[in-house]
């Protein structure tokens, strides 16, 4: 019974104000898809934030062996500590909540061949661990290092996607060989493009990767530059830092509390503040939308306002045969909600399809700004976002006007000719 | 339906005074008046003198600044709101001159919506706003808009809609003001059908012929009841 009142009422309200309605619509439409394309902007720019900022590796330690700055047993401040690639076995077996640990060796000057092109670029030499601590994805057809070829040696590589295309061009390069330093060398997987905005050393575009036991025999080294470690989760953190220290303190003769004999980078720290930036970034795109929004919403309440003027005569001949406050306003707030959802759901229409298009443009375009700006997301939290704004603006621009209109006495409405 | 003494209407001392800012006008001072239920009233008097602002009182659509009026031994002065609401809507039965039909929809549904407002079962429904039309002469104009009637016509389908909630009381206000001088006596003869029916009527006019076919003549100048009495 109750529904079929409002029903009857709203089509009794339903007025003839057709362009301002159609004014109105479009300025609600035009408010969702300014809010619609800024946050799915926003939470494009975070995917590429985060995804950036664990391009590195997610939640890892990177480590640079360093010179003591604390006297300890008699040895004195200043001394070199070295790390040698068995050390990644040793942290790994004395602190179980280590997830792996990787060394890396580094050359910057290593000549690589292959047909008529000569490169001089930077190979580094890992543990097979490395690869997923440092999100070495390999395109399909190919693969990262795995124990055999470290156990035997193996003269294979892995390529960065830049420097393959600097050796091969466009033919595939897997299972071919080429030559580091006139040592041949086959290639087993190239990397797959990704964004990555920490580095050391250089971008992971450009590496070629070998074994650390292929590297140590080619190049005659026998400590790493850096060892690479994770632990099993970011919480973990802090304590696995410590136990680090703890354990190779103890094999190399440092103070655990030493933190210059071993420098750490901790990417978790970096990666919470990159997550806190982008959820700024969000709230700012959102406050921008919601206000242009917000202006949609003000062209509501002056129609609704103006509609209510319009009607006075009628809500006071409702009143005057018996409807209560809730039967006028009901239908009116109705109203409002309705034009706002209409222009709500035409500009989530419009907005989401402009997004879809930006987004496949974003994709085939070649500019490293817009691959930076990500691909635009409408996700399920910008739609409930919207509709949530939406709704409140919508009741406030029905809800004010119709209540400041009931709230006469009917004979003052009637009065008005 | 009321107290033992039959006095559907018991003002007494009642004034109203609108506040305009800098001017207070008293539209209406120490009204005393007694209506007894199936009586057939006419509240004549110079425009200006408050018989709007007196029958809007009575109806509910406005309230008194001070007085008791009792409306079937309730006292109402003091109701705002939904409670005022649903007086009107059950016990007064209000008529206007400018008709006051809702335009966008038709005939039929501006009579079932005080129906609607009270809840009235949808079968039930149907069968007074049939039974209604039948009353008034207008069955086979329930599925028109208002605009498509005559004067006539839109103040019977406002009469059939004053009667829809079986109020104890009809107010009418100039209900042929608006209206030739055939259509008005046709409403007239619709009031008189009323009256004998056993319903409790009061009308403001102008026109001495309605104010002659009522019972007792209430005459207003400036605020005040100067006159009460019979025909």
């Amino acid at each position: 019974m109750r529904l079929g009142l409002i029903f009857k009422l709203f089509r009794s309200a339903a007025s003839i104000q057709r362009k301002r309605m159609i004014l109105t619509v479009t300025a609600i439409a035009w408010g969702t898809i300014s809010i619609v394309l800024l946050l799915s902007f926003g939470e494009g720019l975070k995917h590429t934030l985060t995804a950036g900022s664990t391009g590195l590796g997610e939640g890892i330690a990177i480590c640079w062996p360093g010179e003591t700055q604390k006297a300890f047993r008699g040895f004195p401040a200043g001394r070199e500590i070295n790390v040698l690639p068995e050390d990644a076995d040793l942290l790994t077996q004395n602190i179980p909540e280590m997830e792996a640990a990787s060394g890396e060796m580094q050359t910057w000057g290593a000549q690589l061949s292959y047909g008529r092109q000569n490169l001089n670029k930077r190979v580094v030499g890992v543990h097979p661990q490395w690869g997923k601590l440092r999100n070495q994805v390999p395109e399909s057809g190919g693969r990262f290092l795995n124990q055999l070829d470290h156990d035997l040696k193996r003269r294979v590589a892995f390529l960065g996607w830049e420097i393959k295309q600097d050796l091969f061009g466009d033919e595939p390069a897997v299972g071919k060989t080429f030559t580091i330093n006139r040592v041949p060398f086959t290639v087993i997987g190239v990397m797959k493009d990704k964004i990555q905005m920490g580095t050391y050393g250089g971008p992971d575009k450009n590496n070629t990767v070998i074994p650390i036991s292929t590297f140590e025999a080619l190049l005659g080294r026998r400590y790493v530059n850096v060892m690479v470690w994770k632990p099993r989760t970011p919480e973990l953190m802090e304590h696995t830092k410590r136990r680090f220290y703890e354990v190779l303190g103890a094999k190399y003769r440092f103070d655990p509390t030493d933190e210059r004999a071993i420098g750490i980078w901790d990417t978790v720290e970096s990666q919470r503040m990159t997550a806190n930036m982008s959820v700024g970034i969000e709230i700012f795109l959102g406050i921008i939308g919601a206000l242009t929004l917000l202006i949609g919403g003000v062209g509501v309440a002056n129609i609704m306002y103006a509609a209510i003027t319009h009607r006075t005569r009628e809500i006071g001949v409702l009143m005057a045969i018996g409807a209560r406050k809730s039967y006028v306003m009901g239908p009116l707030v109705v109203e409002s909600l309705a034009l706002t959802f209409l222009g709500g759901i035409i500009g989530i229409g419009i907005g989401g399809a402009l997004v879809q298009g930006l987004a496949y443009l974003q994709q085939n375009a070649q500019s490293e700004a817009m691959e930076f700006l990500g691909t635009p997301t409408f996700s399920l939290p910008v739609a409930a976002t919207t509709v949530l704004l939406l709704g409140t603006i919508g009741f406030i621009a029905g809800y004010f006007p119709s209540r400041r209109a009931v709230s006469i006495q009917p004979a003052e409405v009637l009065r008005y000719e | 339906m009321s107290e033992s003494n039959g006095a559907l209407i018991e003002m007494k001392g009642i004034s109203k005074v609108y506040d305009t800012g800098k001017l207070q006008v008293e539209a209406l001072t120490g009204i005393d008046l007694t209506v007894r239920e199936r009586e057939f009233v006419s509240i004549v008097g110079p425009s200006g003198s408050g018989k709007s602002t007196l029958l809007n009182i009575i109806g509910c659509l406005d309230t008194p600044t001070d007085g008791s009026y009792r409306l079937g031994g309730e006292e109402v002065a003091g109701f705002g709101g939904d409670r005022l609401a649903d007086v009107r809507n059950r016990k007064i039965g209000f008529i206007f001159q400018s008709f006051n039909l809702l335009p966008q929809i038709t005939a039929y549904d501006n009579v079932e919506l005080p129906l609607l407002f009270k809840g009235t079962s949808a079968r039930e429904r149907k069968r007074r706003v049939e039974d209604l039309f039948e009353r008034v002469g207008l069955a086979d104009r329930m599925a028109h808009k208002p605009t498509e009637l005559s004067g006539g016509q839109m103040q019977r389908v406002a009469i059939a809609r004053a009667l829809a909630c079986d109020p104890d009381l009809i107010l009418a206000d100039e209900p042929t003001g608006n209206l030739d001088s055939n259509s008005g006596a046709d409403i007239l003869h619709v009031f008189q059908d009323l009256a004998e029916a056993g319903n409790t009527l009061l009308v403001i006019t102008h026109d001495n012929a309605i104010a002659q076919r009522t019972e007792r003549m209430v005459t207003l100048q400036d605020g005040r009841i100067t006159g009460d009495g019979p025909v």
